[in-house]
């Protein structure tokens, strides 16, 4: 989690929503019967603006809905898309159920681990990709899957892994 | 770059296909784009809400639907007429809430990517009739946020809806009001449960819900709510415009469920995909279209619909794959998506990441399901090295029965053990292997002790 350190000092204590993910928030929180629905979308807001969702931005998505911080924390700290630690510029989602299972993934993680040099939740010390294992990506007749930031791949072969990365800079 | 982006296909092409025997593919276009308002409306699309709102009661759409006897396609296999004729309504009682399981994670399932991605407008059109029929004032599509082509199709189409008069008020000059809104998820399967997705919707962690009150009674924000997945919706407006018999009769002999269901195939065959078949199509039907498994390979084993149903074997191709034959023979349709399993495959390896899956996406309400399934991913790694003793495989046969269905508060833990138990019963060979045979010298491995000071008995 090297590498990282300048998202931690920008977004301490003192974190201000942006003015217009405040404007994105409120348009959200209008979609629906109670403010606390738009909790989760919030926080996809913020972390698509900071890369994941610093302390400060639970205190401020909660003043912004009228609800505990506490509640939006409990939301945070349950969906697995949702980051509180920082990560890298991009995010590898690899597919770990049962068809890329059978179809080639643990040769994929494998070789994703040991080109990045880092393991499932970790960072690279340069703070370009993060390593994540997800559900079933729904693309089970192109196993092994993974998705880079919002791109899905697969089939994906080992010997493509280095062309794939190096396409994200 | 070799590696290409990921598109969802179907196996058919348009000359193949027609709306009287392929109502949920008809509209696809071959090239895989998305068909947008224009296209779908030259296609004819929205003549059913048309013809539906204020020309039939809300009572007789639901009786034509639970004639036609649609069963969800989630992979419950509850009558959709029937749960829609539960919804409370009435002139005393508030307008509720139409919502779409859209949260398509189930293991080995890639069908309702098809229909979100390259045909949006069907999705609308059918909720806009279900709004009608429950007495819903608005719609969710709860779209897991993975989905992100899907949730571009999905906005754009609802936009396009919006700007035409098919959402809002007064659709079609009927007086019906109704609108629909996209609401995109952050990950963990357990959203997919019926309960938990309200939860999840209403912005709270998503543990599932007692039921009753079921959501019909009391949903989303206390009000009577409906929840159905994508490809069950999408069979509405087509039995809305053929009837009820002409449903029925599209499975033929095949089944006594009836209509279309998109069976796919994943594994290691030749050709993995989506088809739009009869209900009922045997397996051995959908192996022969995906051309037999890969070189060198022979099918050990398979899964009927996804990672929450129990294995099957080859003897079981011949079954027609609807909802009652397969539950006959032990397992569930679920998703109708088989899993393919090739004969090389270790039985303990793959159930091994199956209930890591089931573990890690348990959201922790009750105890059967956030510690069993822990447990049972732990014997399974020492079968997997080898390392078992003695006993593991009976624990494992208790802790699948101990999660079984009325076990549990919802349907999590009771689709983790039907792989287990299944795979269990039909390759124990397999999992005995995984027991260590010491010699005299050696120590017998062992589970560390438990606070009773019982062998990794701790939870008993």
């Amino acid at each position: 989690m090297n590498g990282n350190s300048h998202l931690l000092a920008s977004d301490g204590d003192g974190f201000v929503l942006d003015p217009e993910d405040r404007r994105t928030i409120e348009q959200e929180r209008d979609h629906y019967e109670q403010p606390q629905a738009a909790c989760i979308e919030a926080l996809k807001i913020v972390q698509r603006r900071h890369g994941w969702v610093p302390d400060g931005a639970i205190v401020a998505i909660a003043e912004a809905l009228g609800i505990g911080p506490a509640e939006v924390e409990g939301v945070a700290t349950f969906y697995s898309l949702v980051f509180r630690q920082p990560v890298g510029r991009h995010v590898i989602l690899v597919c770990d159920s049962s068809s890329c299972f059978l179809t080639g993934y643990d040769a994929l993680r494998e070789a994703l681990s040991s080109r990045l040099g880092i393991g499932f939740g970790q960072t690279t010390s340069d703070g370009r990709f993060t390593l994540l294992p997800v559900c079933c990506l729904g693309a089970c007749d192109s196993g092994p899957v993974l998705m880079i930031d919002d791109d899905t791949y697969g089939p994906v072969a080992v010997e493509d892994v280095a062309d794939l990365l190096e396409s994200y800079p | 770059m070799t590696v290409n982006r990921y598109r969802c296909q179907l196996h058919h092409s348009a000359h193949e296909r027609r709306l009287e025997t392929h109502p949920l593919t008809w509209w696809l276009r071959d090239d895989g784009e998305c068909v947008g308002l224009g296209e779908y409306v030259a296609k004819d699309g929205y003549a059913v809400v048309r013809q539906v709102l204020g020309h039939q009661g809300p009572d007789e759409v639901i009786e034509t639907l639970k004639a036609a006897n649609i069963r969800g396609r989630g992979g419950g296999g509850f009558s959709a007429g029937v749960k829609w004729s539960l919804t409370l309504k009435g002139e005393n009682l508030p307008r509720g809430y139409l919502l779409c399981n859209a949260d398509e994670m189930e293991p080995g399932t890639f069908k309702d990517r098809l229909l979100l991605e390259q045909v949006p407008h069907l999705l609308l059109e059918s909720m806009i009739l279900g709004g009608y029929a429950n007495d819903s004032f608005y719609g969710y599509i709860f779209l897991r946020g993975e989905y992100v082509e899907a949730a571009r199709a999905i906005s754009r189409a609802i936009e396009e809806a919006r700007a035409a008069g098919w959402l809002g008020r007064d659709i079609a000059g009927s007086g019906f009001d109704f609108d629909i809104a996209l609401h995109t998820g952050a990950g963990r399967y357990i959203c997919g449960e019926e309960t938990a997705l309200i939860n999840s919707l209403e912005g709270q962690r998503a543990n599932p819900r007692a039921k009753p009150p079921f959501p019909g009674q009391s949903g989303a924000w206390g009000k009577p709510s409906v929840v159905n997945n994508v490809e069950t919706l999408c069979n509405v407006p087509a039995v809305l415009r053929f009837g009820a018999d002409w449903y029925q009769q599209l499975s033929g002999e095949r089944s006594d469920d009836g209509g279309t269901k998109l069976y796919g195939v994943s594994g290691k065959v030749r050709r993995t995909g989506l088809w739009e078949l009869p209900m009922g199509t045997p397996a051995g039907e959908l192996l022969d279209r995906a051309g037999g498994m890969h070189d060198g390979c022979t099918l050990k084993t398979w899964l009927p619909g996804g990672g929450s149903t129990g294995f099957l074997l080859p003897e079981h191709l011949d079954l027609a794959l609807d909802f009652n034959t397969v539950a006959q023979a032990g397992s569930r349709l679920g998703t109708g998506i088989l899993t393919l399993v090739a004969d090389d495959q270790s039985m303990v390896s793959l159930v091994r990441n199956l209930e890591e899956f089931f573990a890690r996406e348990s959201c922790g309400w009750c105890t059967p399901c956030r510690d069993g399934l822990p447990w049972a991913v732990k014997l399974l790694r020492a079968l997997e090295r080898g390392e078992g003793i003695p006993g593991d495989i009976e624990l494992l046969e208790e802790l699948a029965e101990d999660q079984g269905p009325g076990k549990t508060f919802c349907a999590h833990a009771p689709g983790a053990a039907m792989p287990l138990a299944s795979a269990i019963e039909y390759f124990r060979d397999e999992f005995e292997r995984g027991i260590a045979h010491p010699g005299k010298d050696d120590v017998m491995p062992e589970r560390p002790l438990s606070a009773n000071g019982e062998r990794g008995d701790a939870e008993r």
